[in-house]
């Protein structure tokens, strides 16, 4: 335990030197904050790479403010998700994000909304990034019609544009994302396709045979496991013979990057999607992350690994924290700027959940519908030979 | 004479000669996937061994040489994965056409199939379309023993959000599976090897570039008033051969050509079967939970069951993995004289 827990601290402890920059004071804005800074972040570990993503980050008051609300806002969706789940409102699974913002705000920070997303079950994050609201993500966990998937779909199976989910079945969405991406380089766009699994899904079979088609094809495709250390209550050294899965790939170049750092994310997914976008083929990225909460809201998350390690990862590598601070001890924002900002998320959070608990169930005619797309009405078997039902398209 | 030449521009029009073509269903099924593959820039084709090898029973012949690399794609033998790709692909717009090589291959991606084409559109709430066809050579071959015999129709018809369809002659092959790649929903397509090289008559009509038959809708392959004879797929023409023979003793068979698994035409079997009154199911799959089982319950379960005067009766492959020897093989499938036999019990002759 006590290795484990040196192990993971050493992966993620945030380096003293990181909150340093070099700031650039051109010219004073009104608002007397410092308009951009840039930031040296973690070197990334490369395979099959000469070069990688640059040492340092520059990031704007704008952007900086745009990633701390995003992040900010995921991690109070989620928490107000476990406090919905513990008062049996939301029911079934329910696979929460907090710990890993860094990822996915990083990861839409490196392309843009033409480009092509998709997940496994953890997300919800991933659902708002692409374009989801609070509102429609809440009413979808709690089962409503005004969900993102009319209560259709629940945690698991939400979709925006250009956003192919929350998908259940481990290492099925990552040939899926290729297929998307196949369909990108065929209808002769620049655009890509990000393709994220865990440290518990990239040992499917199915990944490896996703890596060799997108290799041999030269599909516009980053696949991104993001580690969190854990696939359910197993960690990664218990589950993988190699827990280098920046290097799963082989043949497919790879980065092992700091997942708790936006700007690394953000950095390291730039770089990538500049390959893809060149014609080079996948690239592999590894974020290495981390989760506060336990695999799902049926598991604790306390049996397999110390209460410790979770706080240390808390107060040394929260991403959240580490944004902030950055941006604070160097004149970025100030202090009651961010505190409003909470507050607003906070509101934001209370109102969809509000939202999301009084907004009624869809009705029992929407039950057999959404079989058949483009399709006139059909009769649907019910429980009992007299019961007829309909199914709209 | 007419001669259907250059019709790709011609209109269609009902012509006083009677031109048809003699086609085999590989041929039938080459044609549609040629036609709609120039319909439409978004269909394309991946599988093993379809482009440079002309496919494995040369299904595809010529398309690779006609359309090239980005539209006739040659997969490594990785069916979860390609199969993955293809839906992945339906997602993003695109039509593709993932053949399995036989759908014995398929259980590899089945996940891929159900959950991830099947439900999405339901789970989605009709936001995400997956417009793929599946397709492939389904059932008993000759000789290639168990693990290359099993027929899916009953493991894809359980399945709603699944249209499945399983032609049984040339037009049948041409008119759905043209039908399946315009539809906009996962459409499972079972072929029949041993119905490849078969060759049978299309008119003109169906020669039409834009001849379709609608996925969900049985045909009544021969009219008949003692007994209904409901199949699909090769079994088809074995009711139709028994219903030769039946004749001449003065049974006349109806025989229904289901085309289409799921959604199944139940209108139309209960009116024959209130027409008939009796009713012999004819498949080459497994009886326990399969096509005929099915048919039977919703006849049970509707208004036909009370015109039926004897029990409804399904003719099955026998319920053992299929084995290799011809004479052991030959008495695994349903034979013409299994149809000609239960029609007389049900008859009582």
């Amino acid at each position: 335990m006590q290795k484990m827990m040196t192990l993971i601290s050493n992966v993620l402890r945030g380096s003293v030197s990181r909150n340093a920059a070099s700031v650039v004071v051109s010219s004073r804005s009104y608002a007397d904050f410092t308009p951009e800074a840039t930031f040296d972040i973690k070197k990334v570990d490369l395979h099959r790479l000469e070069e990688g993503p640059p040492l340092t980050s520059t990031l704007t008051r704008e952007d900086g403010l745009k990633y701390y609300r995003t992040m900010q806002t995921i991690r109070r969706m989620e928490l107000k998700a476990d406090q919905l789940y513990k008062q049996k409102i939301i029911r079934g699974f329910c696979h929460l994000y907090d710990g890993q913002e860094a990822c996915a705000v990083g990861i839409e920070g490196g392309i843009t909304l033409s480009d092509h997303l998709i997940t496994a079950y953890r997300a919800h994050g991933y659902t708002l990034t692409r374009g989801g609201t609070v509102r429609e993500i809440m009413a979808e966990l709690t089962g409503r019609r005004e969900g993102i998937a009319k209560g259709k779909g629940g945690s698991m199976h939400m979709y925006t544009k250009n956003f192919y989910g929350g998908n259940g079945i481990v290492g099925a969405q990552v040939p899926l994302g290729a297929g998307v991406a196949l369909a990108c380089k065929y209808l002769g766009t620049d655009q890509l396709c990000v393709s994220l699994y865990g440290d518990g899904a990239a040992n499917q079979g199915q990944i490896f045979e996703t890596y060799n088609m997108a290799s041999l094809w030269k599909l516009p495709i980053i696949f991104i496991c993001e580690n969190n250390q854990y696939g359910m209550g197993t960690s990664v050294e218990r589950a993988s013979a190699s827990t280098e899965y920046y290097k799963r790939g082989d043949f497919i170049p790879g980065l092992r990057v700091d997942g708790m750092d936006v700007l690394c994310v953000r950095e390291a997914t730039k770089f990538a999607a500049d390959h893809c976008r060149s014609g080079k083929g996948p690239i592999l990225m590894e974020l290495q992350t981390y989760r506060y909460h336990g695999h799902s809201m049926s598991d604790p998350g306390v049996s397999y690994r110390t209460r410790e390690e979770i706080q240390e990862v808390r107060s040394k590598s929260d991403p959240i924290s580490m944004l902030k601070d950055r941006m604070l001890s160097n004149n970025m924002a100030s202090v009651e700027e961010l505190k409003e900002i909470d507050i607003e998320v906070r509101k934001e959070i209370e109102d969809a959940a509000q939202f999301a608990t009084t907004d009624p169930e869809p009705p029992l005619d929407d039950l057999c519908s959404h079989i058949y797309a483009n399709e006139k009405s059909f009769e649907v078997r019910g429980a009992t030979p007299w019961t007829k039902l309909t199914s709209h398209s | 004479e007419c001669r259907l030449g250059g019709s790709a521009k011609r209109s269609y029009s009902i012509t006083s000669c009677a031109s048809v073509f003699q086609v085999n269903v590989r041929d039938a099924l080459n044609q549609a996937m040629d036609e709609e593959l120039e319909r439409d820039e978004r269909v394309f084709l991946l599988g093993e061994e379809v482009a440079q090898y002309d496919g494995a029973y040369k299904v595809s012949r010529g398309l690779w040489k006609k359309y090239g690399d980005k539209r006739i794609i040659d997969t490594p033998i990785t069916e979860m994965g390609f199969a993955g790709i293809a839906v992945g692909a339906a997602f993003a717009g695109l039509r593709p056409i993932c053949e399995f090589m036989t759908w014995n291959f398929s259980m590899q991606a089945i996940d891929q199939v159900i959950n991830s084409a099947a439900k999405t559109y339901y789970m989605s709430a009709g936001f995400q379309t997956v417009p793929i066809v599946f397709r492939g050579p389904n059932g008993s071959s000759a000789g290639v023993a168990a693990q290359h015999s099993q027929c899916f129709a009953a493991w894809y018809g359980h399945c709603p959000g699944l249209k499945v369809v399983s032609p049984w002659n040339s037009e049948d092959a041409r008119g759905l599976l043209k039908a399946a790649i315009r539809d906009d929903n996962p459409v499972v397509f079972l072929e029949n090897e041993m119905m490849y090289g078969v060759p049978f008559e299309l008119s003109e009509e169906m020669m039409h570039k834009d001849f379709v038959i609608p996925i969900g809708k049985a045909k009544v392959e021969r009219q008949g008033t003692h007994i209904t004879l409901v199949s699909h797929s090769r079994c088809v023409g074995f009711c139709l051969d028994a219903a030769a023979v039946l004749a001449k003793e003065g049974v006349e068979c109806e025989v229904v050509n289901l085309r289409t698994i799921r959604p199944l035409d139940v209108d139309t079997i209960e009116a024959s079967v209130m027409k008939t009154g009796n009713l012999v199911t004819v498949e080459g799959g497994w009886p326990q939970y399969g096509v005929g089982a099915e048919i039977c319950a919703r006849i049970m379960e509707g208004p036909a069951f009370n015109y039926l005067d004897a029990p409804a009766v399904r003719v099955t492959g026998v319920d053992i993995p299929m084995p290799y020897a011809k004479i052991l093989e030959d008495h695994s499938v349903p034979q013409i004289k299994d149809i000609i036999f239960s029609v007389k019990k049900v008859l009582n002759m």
